[in-house]
């Protein structure tokens, strides 16, 4: 083989090699990081995973946001106004645009008694904009 | 008078328009005719543009001044009560005047180049012209056709306006966007470049000297736009984050990886005329990488803090622009880059090597990213159906984090390195470096707090490696040391500041959420915080409450939560005490039961010191281009043309 055609092969070899690996890598950390997004029907049915993270959404319950007595502590309700609800717990502050009747996303573990322990509440950032996720849903629910 | 200027604004920008029609045209045939009055007049209308759209933007900014609530942007982005200064930040604070802002910043670089590069060869000039009048072209039909800021609310003018979403009302509202939009739209000069030399099938040290500066000044302004971004979402958003992963962060990040990677690849086609096909990819690369940024932001396909409300035509107008560009630049060079490579000898440890790991694993970084912000968007296309993804911080840090690690090892032999080959005794005597900057940054955290922290430890270690290599080497250049390599030097030594900053405030915060009763106090890292008193605060747009906390031995800070009533919304204004070596940090969240006030207290040690090495580094980039050897050289390149 001449030298400059060795040279290429091993660049070009170099490359596959090279990106193969970061895909492979790259694929294997998406799978393991990536978060599934659930509704609060799918929620109650217990079709969901408890060992990991997950995203879900819903509507905040009127009525339903109630502080512990001591500490930053909140439960809510999440509702897909049809006939699903799940509880939320959250330490911490809610968001600035966090309202009853309003969509929320959380972010957090599922426990075996069906309460959503949110590490994240996010909600929609001004009123023309609203996460996609919940953009969808809401349709879905109220035709 | 006043009641024409929505119109005097929108006919601005259509006169814009055509000129940038001129400047396209004149610009390619000039350079392809070989015309030099052609050109001229691809100058001179960029002349024109720039003061018709800067008129234009002008128009919109007396719109907003004069409550002017007949013009349907101004009446969903401001109000009566808005501060004149919240009035002018409000032209940008959505899609269409923000992309009139960006459409006018062009404007500026096309005539910066127009004008500033008069020194570079005919044909080059003309088909940068050129290409940036398309660009303009482009952008100034998006804005005319499908988000025109100056569309009339006839006949039922609102009385008030929606009032300016008061997340952005704020310093941050009026200096990002201008700067991010600096910095994005200056990639599109070096874009330009990169067509110019497929166009003119030249590319020479020359052609690397004048691109230089021109891709050092975008990238400062794309640093300190993302630094500023950070830094307010810090303070407004965030509760103390400064970096969340959100696909529109990323999609400001991946030019500026992209662009990072250009000028690294730029030295080594400038010094030894080494990768120059992808130095030329990288150019097309890094201003794609800003249109697909444009899209993803202002298409509302992404769920993210910085979308603009969801507008599904435009986003397929900002898709086609950003095909037509990626597609059109990608094909061009698919046909002409095999005729620009030189073989370029170098072996060892050379400093070409050292720039093509810089490159790789900046551009792997860059992929990771990339795969990692449009995985659910394609899981939703291609797979479809009900199940929705997002992808989390967790797989971000867990790619991105090594990757730098693995980029500040080679970046801390780059001082010592030289060109074809480094003596490996060189190479020695750094790594013997490395081993003393260990040792240091595993007894620091030993003598100073309870436990070392084994990844802290190892960036730390890598930074301090970092800086003391770079200090050696500028101390034994001293006689001969060029701003070039100071800027260098500064800009590395800025990337290990930052690196430090990242790691040690992402493990050592400590935050606690608590009610406390006026008078009581809580204890974070060692300082008792006392709630001293809550009063009620009122501004001509919002009223709240503002609390008193009292640390240390006089220290306060007034955390504020703001109730804005024209849009039944709630702002929590964090009060911070900055310091060099730590932030402290309180959120206040307003009256709960019994009494109380709900409060989350975090200390945050070196959080400064991310956007201060992140600064450092912008500014190193303007000393290196205001190195003598651009300004020289382009002088000797000019008297050998017209000698010969």
């Amino acid at each position: 083989m001449k030298p400059h055609r060795r040279r290429r092969l091993s660049i070009v070899l170099f490359l596959f090699i090279g990106g193969l690996t970061t895909v492979l890598i790259t694929i294997f950390a998406l799978k393991n990081y990536i978060n599934h997004y659930y509704l609060p029907d799918q929620i109650v049915s217990g079709d969901v995973p408890t060992e990991r993270t997950i995203r879900a959404g819903g509507m905040v319950k009127k009525g339903s946001v109630a502080h512990d007595s001591t500490g930053l502590g909140v439960t809510f309700d999440l509702t897909d106004r049809v006939n699903s609800t799940f509880s939320v717990r959250f330490e911490g502050i809610l968001p600035s645009l966090f309202r009853e009747g309003e969509g929320t996303v959380v972010v957090g573990r599922l426990n075996d008694d069906g309460v959503f322990n949110a590490t994240r509440v996010l909600a929609k950032h001004d009123e023309n904009y609203e996460p996609p996720e919940l953009k969808g849903m809401v349709e879905h629910v109220d035709p | 008078m006043s009641t024409l200027i929505p119109e005097l604004g929108h006919f601005s920008a259509f006169l814009g328009l055509m000129s940038a029609v001129g400047i396209a045209l004149f610009g390619f045939f000039g350079a392809n005719q070989n015309r030099t009055a052609w050109v001229d007049m691809s100058i001179r209308l960029t002349k024109v543009q720039v003061a018709v759209l800067a008129l234009s933007f002008l128009f919109l900014i007396l719109a907003f001044l004069e409550d002017d609530f007949s013009v349907l942007y101004v009446a969903n982005n401001s109000n009566t009560a808005l501060p004149w200064y919240y009035k002018i930040a409000g032209v940008w604070g959505a899609h269409e005047g923000s992309f009139l802002l960006w459409t006018l910043v062009t404007a500026v670089w096309t005539v910066l180049v127009a004008t500033r590069a008069r020194h570079i060869p005919l044909k080059l000039h003309g088909y940068v012209l050129g290409t940036l009048g398309v660009l303009s072209v482009m952008f100034l039909a998006f804005l005319l056709f499908s988000s025109n800021p100056f569309e009339r609310l006839v006949p039922n003018v609102p009385i008030q306006g929606a009032d300016l979403n008061p997340v952005l009302q704020d310093i941050g509202q009026i200096i990002h966007p201008p700067m991010l939009y600096i910095g994005y739209v200056g990639f599109g000069v070096t874009f330009a470049f990169g067509i110019a030399a497929l166009a003119t099938g030249k590319i020479d040290s020359a052609w690397a000297r004048w691109v230089r500066p021109w891709v050092n000044i975008a990238w400062l302004f794309l640093t300190i736009g993302i630094v500023l971004g950070s830094w307010w979402a810090y303070y407004e958003l965030g509760w103390g984050g400064w970096w969340f992963w959100d696909p529109v962060e990323n999609a400001s990040f991946m030019p500026w990886l992209a662009g990072t990677a250009l000028i690294h690849s730029l030295s080594a086609t400038e010094k030894r005329g080494a990768f120059k096909n992808w130095t030329i990819l990288l150019t097309l690369l890094t201003f794609t990488l800003v249109l697909m940024g444009a899209f993803l932001v202002r298409s509302g396909v992404l769920s993210s803090v910085h979308a603009f409300a969801v507008d599904p035509q435009r986003g397929l107008v900002l898709l086609t622009i950003f095909v037509l560009v990626a597609g059109g630049s990608l094909v061009l060079y698919a046909f002409r880059a095999h005729t620009l490579n030189t073989q370029v000898q170098y072996w060892g440890v050379s400093r070409e090597l050292l720039l093509l790991i810089n490159n790789a694993l900046l551009v792997v970084a860059l992929f990771t990213i990339l795969l990692g912000t449009l995985y659910p968007l394609g899981h939703e296309w291609f797979v479809g159906g009900d199940e929705k993804l997002s992808v989390g911080e967790p797989y971000f840090n867990a790619m991105f984090v090594p990757i730098m690690l693995l980029l500040s090892f080679a970046l801390a032999i780059a001082p010592i390195s030289r060109w074809k080959h480094t003596p490996m005794r060189l190479v020695v005597n750094a790594l013997l470096l490395l081993g003393g900057s260990a040792v240091v940054a595993l007894l620091l955290p030993w003598i100073l707090a309870d436990g070392v922290h084994l990844g802290v430890s190892c960036a730390v270690a890598l930074a301090i490696w970092i800086i003391v290599t770079h200090a050696i080497a500028c101390y034994r250049q001293r006689k001969a040391l060029t701003l070039g390599f100071i800027g260098m030097s500064v800009a590395h030594i800025g990337f290990a500041i930052a690196v430090i900053g990242v790691a040690v405030t992402s493990v050592y915060t400590e935050s606690k959420d608590a009610r406390l009763k006026v008078g009581e106090s809580i204890e974070v890292s060692g300082t008792q915080y006392e709630l001293v008193d809550v009063q009620s605060t009122e501004s001509q747009n919002y009223i709240g409450e503002r609390a008193r906390f009292d640390f240390g031995v006089r220290g306060s800070l007034f955390p504020e939560r703001r109730y804005y009533s024209i849009r039944e919304h709630i702002t929590h204004e964090a009060a911070i005490a900055p310091g060099i070596f730590k932030d402290r940090y309180i959120t206040f969240a307003g009256p709960m039961e019994n009494d109380t006030w709900g409060v989350e207290i975090q200390d945050k040690p070196f959080q400064r010191w991310i956007w201060f090495g992140a600064v450092v580094a912008g500014l190193a980039a303007l000393i290196a281009m205001l190195d003598k050897r651009y300004r020289r050289l382009s002088q000797r390149d000019l008297e050998i043309k017209y000698s010969a």
